[in-house]
């Protein structure tokens, strides 16, 4: 569902260009107003989110899934954690379509969907890896790695239970915006995937935004 | 597929419960909807490592899929298969729509305590999860998306997500190969979007058997280029143990 945003980014408290292949982490308030901008289009915002409080509590993809009965994200959807609590409420939307079916690439993931030989690209998961070491204060490791949302990605079910990766169908200044229902933890992997047609072999960055 | 006509091993978990033990490669583990209408929470881990761990994404995008059927590899997070299902009587698993917690059971069926009810409790899948994972060090944080066996949710263009609910049968049957020795944590419990007036409690048979060994024209093996390199990672690490 399309919505559009009344915030204006000249007014938010926060933000900052997060370049292709990097991590971004930062916690958004309750209360607080995240929007993700798809700068070039067809970006991959690889996301997880924590209670900022205790980050064993985390996205559920099973358990937002089943909240929404839909399995695709847009205005309205609600990002339920492990413990059945609203974590985030997507408030706008001008893509209207998010994935979080497909999970993140790793490493050893790229060696099974592309070829053997590509086991040394950098890969989402690589970059969540480094943003839990370099941030040994959050006390997360690899077991905090777990199923993400996939900003601006289309992965459509197909009703006799096929699964597709279709072009995107984000562009250049589309975006997510959603209200964190509590203190949250936003780990991002801007994804570096080099091996997927579906942004056109060309990993770019993206914004993040926050208002108080 | 087997090498044994009868069973190594046969027992039976009864409806709303849960166990757990570890699968040694070569071995199949068959899993028998023994009443009809059954459902079988399930997650895998590697006991040399646990942050190996069943993979739902990478299982469903590496091949395609939203069910789960014969002819598709349960991939881990490290690229590698767990099991194979060489045999499915159904055609349809779900592994999306996770599993039922405390809230949604009392909320849905009403709460029956042990003092109550004894075993006969309301026993629900996220705590039964919890439970097993504990006799192997493991706790939330190593939770994933579970599997769903005997249970399918469908999905229409909009992806509205329905619950299918005649779609098991008594004597429904899934044969896992693991290619990888797994820890397999498993409850009775009934699915999250079951919406059966009682509390589904329906019993699995589970069997053992000897699997006849895996040749380079196996089904699940050559299914797709995927499944043929995650099957060349895991004989990679078998070779480096
Ligand atoms: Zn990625």
């Amino acid at each position: 569902m399309i919505k559009e945003s009344a915030l204006n980014p000249e007014t938010a408290s926060f933000r900052e260009t997060v370049p292709a292949g990097e991590y971004f982490l930062k916690v958004v308030q309750a209360g607080e107003t995240l929007r993700i901008l798809d700068l070039e289009g067809n970006q991959a915002a690889d996301t997880l989110f924590y209670n900022a409080h205790n980050p064993t509590e985390r996205y559920s993809v099973t358990d937002t899934l089943r909240a929404q009965g839909n399995v695709y994200l847009t205005a309205g959807s609600r990002l339920m954690s492990s413990e059945n609590n609203v974590m985030l409420e997507i408030t706008a939307d001008t893509c209207g379509r998010h994935d979080t079916l497909g999970g993140a690439c790793a490493a050893e993931s790229n060696t099974t969907r592309y070829a053997l030989e590509k086991k040394c690209m950098h890969a989402c998961r690589d970059s969540w890896l480094v943003a839990v070491t370099e941030h040994e204060e959050l006390g997360m490791t690899k077991r905090d790695i777990t199923h993400n949302i996939n900003f601006f990605m289309n992965v459509p079910v197909t009703a006799d239970g096929g699964l597709t990766f279709a072009d995107g169908i984000s562009d250049a200044g589309k975006y997510v915006e959603m209200e964190a229902r509590m203190d949250v933890l936003v780990m991002i992997s801007n994804c570096p995937q080099l091996n997927n047609p579906c942004n056109g072999w060309n990993p770019t960055p993206i914004e993040v935004l926050v208002w108080s | 597929m087997l090498e044994t006509a009868s069973p190594l091993y046969d027992d039976l978990i009864p409806g709303g419960s849960h166990w757990s033990f570890i699968m040694r490669r070569g071995h199949v583990l068959r899993l028998i909807d023994e009443t009809g209408h059954a459902n079988v929470g399930m997650l895998m881990y590697n006991p040399e490592n646990p942050l190996e761990r069943y993979n739902m994404p990478d299982t469903l995008k590496n091949q395609h899929t939203f069910k789960l059927t014969r002819g598709h590899v349960l991939l881990s997070d490290m690229g590698r298969v767990f099991a194979s299902i060489i045999r499915d009587d159904l055609g349809w698993h779900d592994t999306v729509s996770g599993t039922c917690n405390a809230e949604l059971v009392a909320h849905r069926w009403g709460r029956k305590t042990y003092q109550q009810a004894h075993n006969q409790y309301h026993r629900n899948g996220l705590s039964s999860f919890l439970n097993e994972l504990a006799k192997y060090g493991l706790g939330k944080k190593d939770l994933t998306a579970n599997l769903n066996w005997f249970s399918r949710v469908k999905t229409d263009d909009a992806g509205n997500m329905t619950y299918v609910s005649d779609h098991s049968h008594a004597g429904a049957t899934v044969d896992l190969r693991f290619e990888m020795d797994t820890i397999v944590v498993l409850h009775t419990c009934p699915h999250p979007l079951d919406s059966a007036a009682d509390y589904p409690s329906h019993p699995l048979r589970y069997q053992l058997f000897r699997a006849s060994p895996v040749t380079d024209a196996d089904p699940c093996k050559t299914s797709s280029p995927e499944a043929t390199r995650a099957f060349a990672n895991t004989a990679l690490y078998h070779l480096m143990p």
